[in-house]
């Protein structure tokens, strides 16, 4: 029995380390789509663990069939960070790598915000506050027609001022979705200054609890443990939110937690900075 | 023709399995009542959430559902946006359906009357946009917007229950409903039973054409009526700024340049008092139509 026990924590700690390294993979790709187009960086990286625990470990999808149906669904509600979006679907298969050049080209497949034209994005996005609601009606469906598909939406702080989110909330917790997990791009900042500056967001754990969800709180860039929350959130009955405390620009040292990375294209010495910084970091792992 | 779309909800969700209903604390009045206590599964009360209510038909209709979001037509414009950017951009397959349309809220006042649910709609690309006016033609148009594949906007009024049309309502066609050479009258809604009223024993020879299908419009059926005719009246209760009036101008300034005079409410809100009061008031009844009927003859054009 312990040595079953002990198999199953040494694969688990092998999956951990994939996406860690898949993750690397995808800071990358982030870094070069910034070199040669103004994209949302910092809010990209922030949520990048996140995502990527997401589609390379925790979610039943097929990138070679992105339309089939007892897939899990995930929402990026917060659709300026669509750069890594893009970079984790690409990452696992859905489309050609290559094709993260195109980002936000004319005729491209990689709009500035998700769109249906991309394979693999389960919903439109880009107009903050929607993505709850459109997963109430994902979540919904699948208890409909009784499948076990689960639906993940991605917000972001400062997106929580929107007045759709709160109406939202009320909903899934009347309606009970026990398939349906929020988690909340905790970074501090939205564009025009730090969140609670420009409109207080907390107690966000105890508004939250106090709408009806099950509510956690975490480090949003450790791997083990978003693993170990989504996991316990299979068990809930109730909808269930994560607050993921992140660094707006995470990874990347002069753009940490600061709104420089809102929307920028990284000049040649940054760029080389931020290649050089990846590397070394890669090699410590 | 609340009650009657009511009925045909229920109707074809006895056949359709993936239809879903939602509205936002209006069952009994759009009269959804129905449907819910018939097909309880299928049916979504969000509360007072417009804006929620709209994301979540979204979501269903990624889903393959096909949802019927029901709401005060008013009420739902305040889901405009959300229409527009998760809906209409994506062309998803969402039917949204908008009650006590136009002045037919009458005693509520202007917060309630909905007098530019149209040219919002219409605006929108990928959107199909409907203004049925009889009652056996409001079930069909439920029965022709669910069956079709994308979005589409149907408004209804409130307790109007008229009956003019012989044949049935088709997506996209208008219906000729009375032949003349001296004017022609475009109409929709439960208008058209007025204009029809207009047209008997009005001393100029007015055809009737009722375009419930504002878009797309049946560009064929306008353009050959308004050769034909050589002068146009618009008549809907709606704004005269952006709805059907600017619909048939748009086109015919193109394909048939003629003298066109769109009825509706001026640029101005609403008010309260009885519906046959404000009809009266913005000069939508039968005696004002035959009115602009001999006017707009007398200025027809070459045909």
């Amino acid at each position: 029995m312990s040595s079953t026990v002990e198999l199953a924590d040494l694969k688990h700690a092998t999956d951990v380390q994939k996406v860690k390294e898949r993750i690397r993979n995808v800071q990358r790709m982030l870094v070069e789509m910034t070199s040669s187009m103004g994209v949302h960086l910092g809010s990209s990286l922030s949520c990048l663990e996140i995502i990527a625990t997401l589609y390379f470990l925790k979610m039943r999808h097929t990138p070679h069939r992105p339309q089939w149906k007892e897939r899990d669904r995930f929402i990026l509600s917060k659709g300026h960070a669509a750069p890594v979006l893009y970079a984790v679907l690409a990452e696992a298969g859905y489309f050609p790598k290559e094709e993260l050049r195109t980002l936000k080209r004319i005729d491209s497949r990689l709009q500035g915000h998700p769109d249906l034209k991309t394979p693999g994005v389960d919903a439109p996005s880009g107009s903050l506050g929607q993505g709850i609601s459109i997963g109430i009606g994902m979540a919904v469906a699948a208890k409909m027609r009784g499948s076990r598909s689960r639906v993940y939406v991605l917000a972001g702080d400062g997106e929580c001022d929107e007045g759709q989110v709160w109406e939202s909330l009320m909903t899934a917790a009347h309606l009970r979705l026990g398939n349906l997990v929020l988690i909340i791009d905790r970074n501090g900042w939205q564009l025009d200054d730090r969140t609670e500056e420009v409109k207080r967001k907390v107690p966000l754990r105890s508004k939250l609890e106090s709408f009806g969800w099950e509510t956690y709180s975490i480090n949003g860039h450790d791997v083990e443990k978003i693993v170990e929350v989504l996991d316990a959130a299979e068990r809930a009955e109730q909808p269930v939110a994560i607050i993921a405390h992140t660094k707006k620009g995470k990874g990347i040292s002069f753009l940490e937690d600061s709104n420089k990375g809102h929307k920028l294209k990284l000049s040649e010495e940054e760029y080389l900075a931020a290649i050089k910084e990846l590397e070394m970091k890669a090699k410590c792992a | 023709m609340r009650v009657a779309f009511g009925e045909g909800l229920i109707e074809i969700g006895g056949e359709n399995e993936d239809l879903v209903v939602l509205t936002a604390d209006v069952a009994k009045p759009t009269h959804v009542i129905g449907f819910g206590e018939r097909f309880p599964h299928r049916f979504l009360n969000v509360g007072i959430a417009e804006q929620d209510m709209v994301d979540v038909a979204a979501g269903l209709a990624l889903s393959e559902k096909v949802p019927v979001a029901v709401a005060f037509a008013p009420f739902m414009m305040r889901a405009w946006e959300q229409v527009r950017s998760t809906i209409s951009r994506c062309s998803l397959n969402v039917k949204l359906v908008g009650t006590h349309a136009g002045l037919s809220a009458s005693d509520e006042g202007a917060s309630h009357q909905s007098l530019e649910d149209v040219a919002l709609m219409r605006v929108l690309p990928n959107m199909t946009v409907v203004v049925p006016g009889d009652r056996e033609e409001v079930k069909e148009a439920t029965r022709a917007i669910v069956e079709s594949r994308g979005p589409a906007y149907m408004r209804i009024g409130r307790d109007e229950d008229a009956r003019f049309l012989e044949e049935g309502f088709r997506l996209g066609r208008a219906a000729v409903l009375r032949d003349g050479s001296d004017v022609v009258v475009f109409s929709n809604g439960y208008l058209t039973s007025e204009v029809l009223k207009a047209a008997e024993g009005a001393p100029v020879d007015a055809m009737v054409v009722h375009v419930p299908t504002v878009k797309p419009l049946d560009a064929g059926a306008v353009v050959s009526a308004a050769r034909r005719a050589g002068a146009v009246i618009c008549v809907e209760e709606h704004s005269v700024i952006g709805g059907l009036g600017s619909a048939v101008s748009e086109l015919l300034s193109a394909e048939c340049p003629v003298y066109v005079r769109r009825m509706g409410v001026g640029d101005t809100f609403g008010e309260s008092g009885t519906y046959r009061e404000l009809l009266e008031k913005h000069r939508l009844t039968a005696p004002h139509i035959r009115e602009a009927m001999v006017e707009a003859a007398g200025r027809r054009g070459k045909r």
